[in-house]
């Protein structure tokens, strides 16, 4: 028995309508096509029980800076008010449902409604309505825009649920905690940012085939191989080329974190000396001025700093909307059962080089030119294949029965690379939401 | 860096990218500066050339000719397809496309190697090319502004791309060669799905 099925198991502990639908080994098609599924994700997996993720700090740079987001499908402001403190808020006016806001993000104290022109202030507050005497006597605060419940950053990472009960969202990220805090303090200041443009990528599948593929070190061999071609043109094998050597084998591996997150760990396959990171990945445009400028100037410190333009190699997936990818962050954003948009930020950090960030930015281009592509190709192959409706099913059965695979380290599960322990663990996550059984 | 003060080892640019250094960088802003200028009407026959040129690349695009499209590029072109609206400052944002040399070798290679998922089964695409303008700048390059419609059929899809191009392109001999082909999407910025069709 597998250190997976000791621990307690909430798909084991329940029998309703998910028990037939979420087994331990698969998982059924209807999960992926039903727009009833979906209608009930979008409340309970997306904000409703726990923690999604909302925005980046770094998009609401001063006071009464805002941006404009999804929270499942419900249209949500991200607002600083005038003392910087953080606000999310439905972009639905109170009064007949039209959004009160049509910017995507800029400064704002208060959003008039276009529509009949009720005004909000920027934590929501009702402040006033044109020609109240047609109300008797209103009560302002009962009018204001629906206000999400909670609203967490972590290291300026911004998330929102509207379960008053849910625990902290430190407490939430648990063991994915210190991977992100790995991710961020790679960063000389401790911080990155966005605003480096963001590719706005669209699939016609359902969300979960991009959360699937995130913790999925089973594909890059095949999904990946015109990258892993290219790759060799000129003759080296360059970046992700190690996951065609029988992965399970090599020193790259998975963890599952608990409440759904997991992490792919792949700097094993880069070994330890600084350098590593850059001298494993394809060549970027400038490549070879940058790199010589960087040695002149920065000696001994250039290997750190060459690292930096660089991916951390590490693959952090925080359920069930946030993948942190190289130097990206990849926000899943399901726009209908059979539609997602998956937004790449790219981002940059202080204290480098502007050399450094140069090659950041054209580093940042590779994987979404060249890789995402194919994968994103064969998710919506996935949603054809999944309107088959005597096939029932979805696997994730690999390393279920390869008792040698799994171990317990500091309280968390790591596995081989392929093992498909990613999407057991994030279904039962899953389930505890669907069951509103978070609380 | 000019091509010709090269190191030699770094001459072969579909290999290497020395030149790509921050002169490289500058000489793009230039460039998007003059094509952002107002110029005056060609004569007929610069006219007449430019849009020959435009069509003749296109139609190489369009019949799937990747290696013929990358030869009418020069040693250190950029083919470039920006996020943000007019290019942003590609030095602090990343671009749809930002291909020096090499990478658009890369690209071209990658198309082809026939394990690209996303490109299985292949674009079809048919490109439309209007509103030619041309001037000739100070230094003897062709400046090129035009605005495209490009229908694209792929798996069951049918998608409409439009935007414009600008283009500045060098002699060479009785021809011209791609220094920077500049490809701005109406909606650069916004949702996109599958965007490894050729510009």
């Amino acid at each position: 028995m597998t250190i997976q099925e000791q621990r307690p198991a909430a798909m084991a502990a329940r029998i309703d309508r998910w028990t037939d639908l979420v087994r331990p080994d698969r998982v059924h098609r209807t999960l992926y096509t039903e727009t009833q599924v979906f209608a009930e994700e979008m409340v309970k997996v997306f904000g409703g029980e726990s923690w999604v993720y909302l925005a980046h700090e770094s998009q609401l740079p001063q006071p009464n800076a805002f941006v404009s987001v999804r929270m499942g499908l419900r249209p949500v402001l991200v607002t600083r008010d005038r003392h910087g403190g953080l606000h999310a808020i439905f972009n639905r006016c109170a009064h007949r449902a039209a959004t009160v806001c049509r910017e995507e993000s800029g400064t704002a104290k208060s959003f008039q409604c276009p529509y009949h022109g009720w005004t909000f202030k920027n934590n929501g507050e009702l402040v006033g309505v044109p020609w109240p005497q047609g109300y008797g006597e209103m009560d302002r605060a009962e009018f204001g825009l629906t206000r999400v419940t909670r609203v967490e950053s972590y290291r300026g990472f911004v998330f929102g649920t509207m379960n008053a009960d849910a625990p902290s969202v430190e407490e939430w990220l648990g063991h994915a905690r210190p991977w992100l805090d790995h991710w961020l303090d790679r960063a000389p200041e401790g911080e990155v940012l966005l605003g480096s443009a963001a590719y706005r990528m669209g699939f016609r599948g359902n969300w979960k085939l991009a959360y699937d593929n995130a913790g999925d070190g089973y594909h890059p061999s095949f999904s990946h191989r015109s990258l892993l071609e290219m790759a060799s043109r000129m003759g080296e094998s360059k970046d992700m080329s190690y996951f065609g050597r029988t992965p399970d084998d090599g020193p790259m591996v998975s963890y599952s974190l608990g409440n759904g997150h997991s992490v792919i760990d792949q700097r094993p396959a880069h070994g330890d000396e600084p350098g590593s990171f850059w001298r494993n990945q394809r060549p970027q445009p400038g490549r070879e001025f940058f790199e010589e400028s960087i040695r002149a100037e920065h000696g001994d410190d250039a290997d750190r700093l060459l690292d930096l333009a660089i991916g951390a190699q590490i693959n952090l997936s925080i359920f069930p909307n946030l993948l942190i990818i190289g130097n990206q962050i990849q926000v899943i954003e399901p726009l209908a059962v059979d539609r997602t948009q998956l937004t790449w930020h790219a981002t940059r950090i202080g204290g480098v080089p502007d050399e450094v960030s140069i090659l950041r930015m054209r580093t940042q281009e590779d994987f979404p030119a060249f890789g995402e592509p194919d994968d994103q190709a064969n998710f919506e192959e996935a949603q054809r294949g999944l309107a088959a409706p005597e096939a029932e099913w979805i696997l994730m059965n690999r390393g279920l029965d390869v008792t040698e695979w799994q171990s317990l380290v500091d309280g968390v599960i790591v596995t081989a690379v392929t093992d498909e322990l990613h999407m057991r663990s994030y279904y039962d996550e899953w389930l505890r939401r669907m069951r509103e059984e978070v609380r | 860096m000019r091509l010709s003060a090269l190191p030699p080892q770094f001459r072969d640019t579909s290999a290497h990218s020395f030149h790509a250094d921050a002169d490289w960088y500058d000489e793009l802003d230039s460039f998007r500066a003059l094509l952002a200028d107002d110029w005056p009407a060609a004569p007929v026959e610069e006219w007449h050339l430019a849009q020959s040129f435009l069509s003749r690349e296109a139609r190489l695009v369009d019949e799937g000719r990747f290696n013929d499209w990358l030869d009418l590029f020069a040693g250190d072109c950029l083919y470039w397809v920006p996020v943000t609206a007019g290019g942003g400052d590609p030095r602090r944002e990343v671009s749809h496309a930002f291909d020096d040399h090499r990478r658009l070798t890369d690209r071209v290679y990658w198309l082809r190697t026939g394990l690209a998922y996303s490109q299985i089964p292949a674009s079809r695409t048919r490109h439309a090319i209007t509103n030619v303008e041309t001037v000739v700048d100070p230094e003897g390059r062709r400046l090129v502004r035009s605005t495209f419609v490009v229908h694209e059929f792929r798996a069951g899809v049918a998608k409409t791309y439009a935007g414009w191009y600008g283009h500045v392109l060098l002699p060479h001999g009785d021809d011209w060669l791609i220094r920077l082909k500049m490809v701005n999407l109406l909606d650069s910025e916004q949702y996109h799905e599958n965007l490894t069709l050729v510009f």
